[in-house]
């Protein structure tokens, strides 16, 4: 098993064991610049008890933490991440999994329900729900719209609803039968909570197996493809029976340019539709195929040129007014196979500011936006997540150095998996300082525990 | 050259040496005693977790023939689900100390990821719908022994593209010498992209076997039908099948081939493969000498200059029978 514990001995700054030891007393982030929703301007920020406790100029704390050639921002919300816990702890735990999240600067992050077993009964969101209190950020579990995952049988929506599952998907696959996806709509509407139904967007019969993406590169490399239209058909069956239902619902890793088109003409109609961009989708094209490693190999695919150009601009005009990791950790041994026998997914949590800074041609603030109060608002999460940063509120925050540049280094993660797909590139956008219910989880690049 | 994974990366001067290595190789073939020193003490690794007994026996034959000893590695597809990575089994193998690994697979790439793993030549023996360069190599050997050079030469590849790594390496390989190649399929038998591909597109073979030298056609597997790529096997034969009214149209001089193994009265006409126009056979006796060039411009270069392998007394035939 790898070493868990992401000791970065180069970014380890000023700020001494003293200060680990202690986690009581006030804090203040200092020389920084706060960015949220209502705005910009130039404060140092204290926090007390968890909470917000002052916002301002020439502040002091029991405790400092520098913030200078910073942004001091609410903490990132990731809606989209595999914790792989129950079931596949080789993989990754929610420890694990959660200290990768503080690492990006994430202080909340919704948990898939692919897990074994399946999140979709109250017995597992309540472990979920158990195993995240000693997490390094908040974790909350998503439900599964069907019973295993299966695509036969609602799952019990209301239950775990009670709970506080606000999001519900089969992610890893998409509700193939139409009527069942009407009905779990329908069903929704009528949850006293608001809820979102999210989608994995993918029809697995046009999809046929596909390991990548169809085209120039799966012809070449004589891997089956699974098309663009694999994805749009469920965008386009989706966004037809929101009209019809009226349901929120929600589409996850968009990756083609007509899944783009299809959501603005949604949302251009009126449609109450949100739709997320990974880090990879909008980086990486199908081209890193080449060599077979499967650490390229994901779902949806990597795509062409002109789909990682329309992903970006989808998130750069807010067509996609979410940035989301799909963080999937698979186990070295898994990918040690040739490309069509290893599973899907790449790590993260720990890149996507980095990625979203390098490629998006955005003023930061709208790129946070799309990090995290818009996906804290999806959810319903607004009052402990992603919101401004004002004197009151929990103190979920982090600081980012949006022009550090740093080279990704193979094996450099806190994950138990090593699936990172940008080994060997520079990121710019660094996140210096986390900090989760007024514990400064992160400091300098490093986790605390 | 370390690694003979794909055609792709081979340029006219990798093809022409090799070329030429089997014509000694074939000349050493022709031989009382057919084998020669030239790799004793090397060890070649035969990877296969896909069934290929002439692939598999083709190898066997060049490296014995180059005095090379063999083992075979025969991996059901079952034992990748007992839980041993494509990764664990390459290290096993080099553990035992191997000079080169011939590696066939179901799936596409299996060598490229075993080359980057091991330190042993790695030589495709196959993999899924990518590539299978020593029969595209061979094929060019067989279609140079026939016709001189492949220079405008125009080559029909007839039937199922999409899942031929045949296909693949032929295109490049006789790309690579200058032929002109035409895919001849319908288009749920090609593959959904051939941008950047050095070849053009037919739908009918009626249409292009009028201006063809070559016709190379693919085995087709009936399975096809139940993946609604064909409607039958009956309406591809009626459609692709080289039927001796066909042939007919081909000039006197047009070669045909086949990887083998043929499906005859499907793809090929019973009579038509045994047509003096086909080379089939040539193709899996030139295979032998084309392996043995592989094997030795990977293996031996390092210790003798390609020359000098012809010139190497065979040995005594006693060793031979032992």
């Amino acid at each position: 098993m790898p070493d868990p514990l992401p000791t970065n001995p180069a970014r380890v700054g000023a700020l001494s064991a003293h200060f680990r030891a202690e986690n009581e007393g006030t804090i203040v982030i200092k020389g920084g610049r706060v960015v949220d929703a209502t705005g910009e301007r130039d404060a140092d920020v204290v926090t007390a008890d968890g909470r917000i406790a002052a916002v301002g100029a020439d502040l002091d704390g029991d405790r400092s933490l520098d913030a200078g050639g910073c942004v001091v921002a609410p903490g990132l919300v990731d809606l989209h991440a595999h914790l792989r816990q129950p079931g596949h702890e080789e993989a990754e735990t929610i420890e694990s999994g959660s200290r990768c999240a503080a690492l990006g600067g994430f202080t909340a992050v919704v948990a898939m329900p692919n897990t074994t077993p399946a999140i979709d009964s109250a017995a597992v969101v309540r472990e979920v729900q158990e195993l995240g209190r000693n997490a390094l950020c908040a974790v909350h579990p998503a439900g599964a719209i069907t019973v295993g995952r299966a695509g036969a049988q609602l799952a019990q929506l209301a239950e775990m609803a009670d709970l506080g599952v606000r999001l519900f998907t089969d992610d890893g696959t998409g509700v193939q039968d139409d009527l069942l996806m009407r009905r779990a709509m329908e069903y929704c509407v009528g949850l006293p909570q608001p809820v979102v139904l999210a989608q994995h967007c993918e029809n697995t019969a046009l999809a046929a197996g596909g390991h990548m993406h169809e085209g120039e590169w799966s012809s070449r490399l004589g891997i089956a493809g699974q098309p663009h239209e694999a994805e749009e058909a469920m965008v386009a069956r989706d966004i037809a029976l929101a009209r019809l239902t009226g349901a929120r619902i929600h589409m996850q890793h968009m990756s083609t340019a007509g899944s783009v088109a299809l959501i603005a003409e949604a949302r251009a109609s009126g449609l109450a539709v949100s739709a997320e961009a990974t880090p990879h989708h909008m980086l990486l094209t199908h081209a890193e195929c080449a060599t077979f490693d499967p650490v390229f190999k994901v779902n949806p695919p990597l795509r062409t040129e002109a789909d990682v150009a329309a992903v970006c601009a989808g998130v750069v005009e807010d067509t996609l007014d979410v940035i989301a990791t799909d963080h999937a950790p698979h186990p070295a041994d898994a990918k040690d196979e040739p490309f069509d026998l290893a599973p899907p997914g790449m790590l993260g949590l720990e890149f996507a500011l980095g990625v979203a800074l390098s490629v998006l041609d955005l003023p930061i603030a709208k790129v946070l936006a799309r990090l995290s109060w818009r996906p804290a608002a999806i959810v319903g999460m607004s009052d402990t997540q992603g919101g401004p940063v004002e004197v009151g509120r929990p103190a979920n925050l982090c600081v980012i150095d949006p022009f550090a540049t740093w080279t990704v280094e193979a094996g450099r993660t806190a994950s138990r998996s090593r699936n990172v797909p940008y080994v060997g590139r520079t990121l710019k956008g660094q996140v210096r300082h986390t900090i989760y219910q007024g514990e400064p989880v992160v400091i300098d690049g490093t986790a605390q525990r | 050259m370390k690694h003979l994974l794909d055609t792709a990366s081979l340029d006219r001067d990798d093809i022409d040496e090799l070329m030429e290595l089997t014509d000694a190789f074939v000349e050493v073939s022709q031989r009382p005693i057919p084998k020669v020193p030239t790799l004793r003490g090397r060890t070649v690794a035969l990877l296969f977790y896909e069934d290929s007994t002439r692939t598999r026996l083709s190898f066997e034959t060049a490296a014995k023939r180059l005095s090379a000893d063999t083992m075979t590695f025969g991996v059901s597809g079952s034992s990748v689900t007992k839980g041993e990575s494509l990764r664990d089994t390459a290290l096993t193998i080099e553990a035992m100390g191997v000079d080169a690994v011939v590696v066939r697979h179901r799936s596409s790439g299996a060598p490229h990821r075993v080359a980057s793993w091991i330190d042993a030549s790695v030589i495709n023996g196959g993999d899924g719908w990518h590539d299978h360069p020593t029969q595209g190599l061979l094929d060019c050997y067989t279609l140079r022994a026939r016709l001189g050079s492949l220079t405008g030469r125009r080559i029909a590849i007839v039937g199922d593209v999409k899942h031929s790594r045949v296909a693949r390496a032929d295109v490049w390989a006789f790309a690579a010498l200058g032929a002109e190649v035409v895919l001849v399929a319908p288009p749920t038998l090609l593959p959904p992209s051939v941008e950047g591909w050095p070849v053009t597109v037919a739908h009918h073979l009626d249409d292009v076997l009028g201006s063809v030298d070559v016709v190379a056609l693919l085995r087709m597997q009936r399975e096809r039908t139940t993946e609604a790529l064909i409607p039958s096997l009956r309406e591809y034969t009626a459609r692709y099948g080289l039927t001796v009214a066909r042939a007919r149209r081909l000039g006197e001089n047009a070669v045909i081939m086949h990887p083998g193994p043929m499906n005859r009265g499907v793809e090929i006409a019973p009579e038509v493969a045994d047509d003096p126009r086909a080379v089939i056979v040539d193709q899996v006796r030139n295979g032998v000498a084309l392996r043995m060039a592989v094997l030795f411009r990977l293996l031996g270069a390092e210790a003798r200059s390609a020359p000098a392998v012809v010139d190497l007394p065979a040995e005594p035939a006693e060793a031979v029978r032992a």
